[in-house]
């Protein structure tokens, strides 16, 4: 049987338009086989959990500029855990100060990529992320 | 018509360029007599030497690679047409740079304790980044704010906060630039009540609203209305200070977000230079005289890493704007054929590891900057890969430019790098190539037809991946990043707290309560009004700004006569 697929939902919540770190990960993440969706900008955190929920996703991956990643954040993970959601992975990347990763992380973000990583680190952690635990086991 | 780039591309099997290349002492007789022995004991680093964006440079330029290159018709003189050398006789011998760094967070009250701050350390211009509300014309207590006010710049709701921006900063002596496109017509209005409110003179006032939507649809994506209504808002501003406001540039048809999407330095260009030739149609459309708004258009560029890349696209700016005023537009007057800009250097190449090193890199950037001849110029803070430039951060920035003006001696004389071969061929270049771009966009019917069918966002989203692909396989070295990395070094950064949008939501509140909420009815009432016919919509604009209408009430109003943009994804 071929393996499945993981899905990814690549995420622009907020006001903010930079997304040009958003659209390169999506088409690493492409051609590394992945199935990719991107939502387009302007986001709440409501409608990324819902598309989320609707495309069966493994993994949520959020890109955020604009420095309200703590409020939208703690959002979407209070979304995520209501609809019992809370087995999709969820990953941010962006300009994020490192004083805000520890609580990130206890909300439930599973890592938080800074400006310089190579897009074959997020492929990587993806994969062992996916692979150590599998959605819905 | 034949353009000069035709005539340079024809030059290929040019007899005289190779005579040129194979006299003695020429290039060819330095290859088989000097260079092939060198290469075979020591082969050079790379097969192939490119620019950032990935431009390929050749081992070495000589006279030969400027064979048809007239200067007379392609360089002439420092304040002259083509203006590659610069619009100025003296440039900045007679007067430095303005230099103008972006600021912004918070409240009203917080930047403009920045904005003296930075006036009072020698700044000579003011330039206002605002929130993302802001930008995407939502007041602050709007559930789309949450969680931005303030962030990304300044929160300005209404005039009220608009007046405490400028408190104790007299507009009438200080030039403003604005960082604003979907709402920029409105909060433009609520400055121009402000002036009006000091006492200031309107045919005085100077300064620059951003204005440039085109580049919104294409790369930085702050857009609220479709494409047609918003050209006609710009239309409007162009048209309205054009009458009433002549020293003020209603547009800064902007390159800089372009760039940072990921676009080269061609892509860069051509795009602006076409979204340019875009506005200019849409005037002429209006029925306005070329020549009585040409000299108040004003561009924006980025300075990003590539040193002569950099220069050589300000110079090809220059010289292909001179040609496209002249020759497809035939304006009169040569100041509607000088091509004035701003710079900034370029955010995307920050690094958030060893911080301290952007700081060398933005004065690099921002040398290029200054020997391409630009006329404004804003150099960034080493902290901005973490979060908005801390006080100490954005002093450095602006001691960068006072280094780069009074210490190092570019400043003594016009265009230095004229007639270099290198730099005289990659201008050619950049040139020839921005206009096959230009013809491109000509072709496929326009800027916004080519924004409808995602050319350009095409494009530069391909650039973007080419690059970042280049990084991570180390074809491309970024200090600190894939190469030469160390253990990380923290450093101080600017905090905003939530209670920035609590005080702005009591505030708009409060305005709320006090002021007179019949008037505002009727002001929006005749804004929607106008904006259903094809009045200027500025005074109807300045009237709602006076009356205390909130940013968001204003953009809603237009957004129920004009509708909302989404864009096509493009990944």
């Amino acid at each position: 049987m071929p393996e499945q697929k993981i899905r990814v939902l690549i995420a622009k919540p907020g006001l903010d338009g930079h997304d040009r770190g958003a659209k390169v990960i999506a088409r690493a993440l492409r051609d590394a086989g992945m199935e990719v969706i991107y939502t387009g900008l302007r986001q709440t955190p409501e409608m990324i959990a819902s598309a989320a929920a609707q495309e069966d996703v493994d993994v949520i991956g959020l890109s955020i500029l604009s420095g309200a990643h703590n409020t939208l954040c703690s959002r979407l993970m209070d979304i995520l855990r209501a609809k019992g959601m809370m087995d999709v992975t969820v990953l941010i990347g962006g300009i994020i100060p490192e004083a805000d990763i520890p609580n990130l992380k206890k909300a439930g973000v599973a890592e938080v990529f800074l400006p310089g990583t190579t897009t074959q680190a997020i492929v990587d952690f993806i994969r062992q992320r996916v692979a150590a635990a599998p959605r819905g086991v | 018509m034949k353009d000069k780039g035709d005539e340079r591309r024809e030059a290929t099997s040019n007899p005289a360029l190779e005579a040129r290349q194979n006299r003695s002492g020429g290039p060819r007789a330095w290859e088989e007599k000097t260079l092939r022995r060198a290469l075979a004991n020591s082969p050079e680093r790379a097969a192939d030497f490119t620019t950032v964006s990935s431009y390929s440079v050749r081992r070495l330029y000589t006279n030969a690679d400027l064979v048809d290159w007239i200067p007379e018709r392609d360089l002439g003189s420092p304040g002259e047409p083509p203006y590659t050398r610069g619009i100025h006789p003296t440039m900045y011998r007679g007067r430095l740079w303005t230099m103008r760094q972006f600021a912004g967070f918070g409240t009203a009250e917080d930047t403009n304790r920045r904005f003296r701050y930075l006036l009072a350390q020698g700044q000579t211009g003011l330039s206002v980044a605002f929130d993302l509300p802001t930008l995407m014309g939502y007041d602050s207590d709007h559930l789309m704010s949450e969680g931005e006010v303030g962030k990304c710049g300044v929160a300005i709701g209404s005039l009220a906060d608009m007046e405490a921006l400028f408190d104790r900063i007299p507009l009438a002596d200080v030039t403003t630039s604005m960082t604003i496109n979907g709402p920029a017509a409105a909060v433009w209005a609520m400055y121009l009540v402000v002036a009006e409110k000091q006492g200031a003179d309107w045919r005085k006032l100077s300064g620059t609203l951003q204005n440039d939507i085109l580049k919104e649809y294409i790369a930085q994506k702050e857009y609220l209305f479709p494409p047609a209504p918003s050209m006609r808002l710009v239309t409007d501003t162009i048209e309205f200070g054009a009458k009433h406001t002549a020293k003020f540039n209603p547009i800064s048809i902007s390159g800089y977000h372009i760039r940072e999407a990921g676009a080269t330095a061609i892509q860069e260009l051509a795009f602006t230079l076409r979204d340019g030739i875009e506005y200019v149609e849409a005037c002429l459309e209006r029925g306005l005289d070329i020549d009585e708004f040409a000299p108040r258009l004003s561009f924006f560029f980025n300075a990003h890493n590539d040193f002569f890349e950099e220069i050589a696209k300000y110079r090809a700016a220059r010289r292909i704007w001179c040609q496209v005023m002249r020759e497809r537009f035939g304006a009169k007057n040569p100041r509607s054929w000088a091509l004035r800009f701003h710079a900034q250097t370029a955010g995307c190449s920050l690094t958030a590891q060893q911080p301290y090193n952007n700081v060398v890199r933005t004065a690099a950037q921002a040398l290029a900057a200054v020997l391409g001849g630009t006329q404004s110029l804003h150099t960034n803070s080493l902290d901005e890969a973490w979060a908005l430039p801390s006080e100490s951060a954005a002093t450095i920035a602006l001691r960068t430019q006072q280094i780069l003006a009074h210490e190092s001696g570019v400043t003594n004389t016009a265009d230095p790098f004229g007639g270099s071969y290198f730099l005289e061929t990659l201008t050619n270049e950049i040139d020839d190539a921005a206009q096959n771009y230009i013809e491109k966009i000509d072709a496929l019917g326009g800027m916004v037809a080519a924004i409808e069918c995602g050319y350009p966002q095409r494009e530069i989203a391909d650039a973007a991946y080419r690059y970042q692909m280049a990084v991570d396989r180390k074809e491309k070295i970024v200090v600190g990043v894939n190469d030469y990395v160390t253990d990380k070094e923290p450093i101080e950064i600017l905090r905003i707290d939530e209670s920035v949008a609590e005080r702005q939501s009591d505030r708009l509140r409060r305005l709320r309560a006090e002021r007179s909420n019949d008037e505002i009815e009727r002001r929006l009432g005749a804004l929607r009004k106008a904006a259903a016919g094809s009045e200027n919509l500025m005074p109807y604009l300045y009237e709602a700004a006076k009356a205390y209408a909130t940013l968001g009430e204003i953009c809603d109003a237009l957004r129920q006569v004009f509708g909302v943009h989404e864009e096509a994804i493009i990944t």
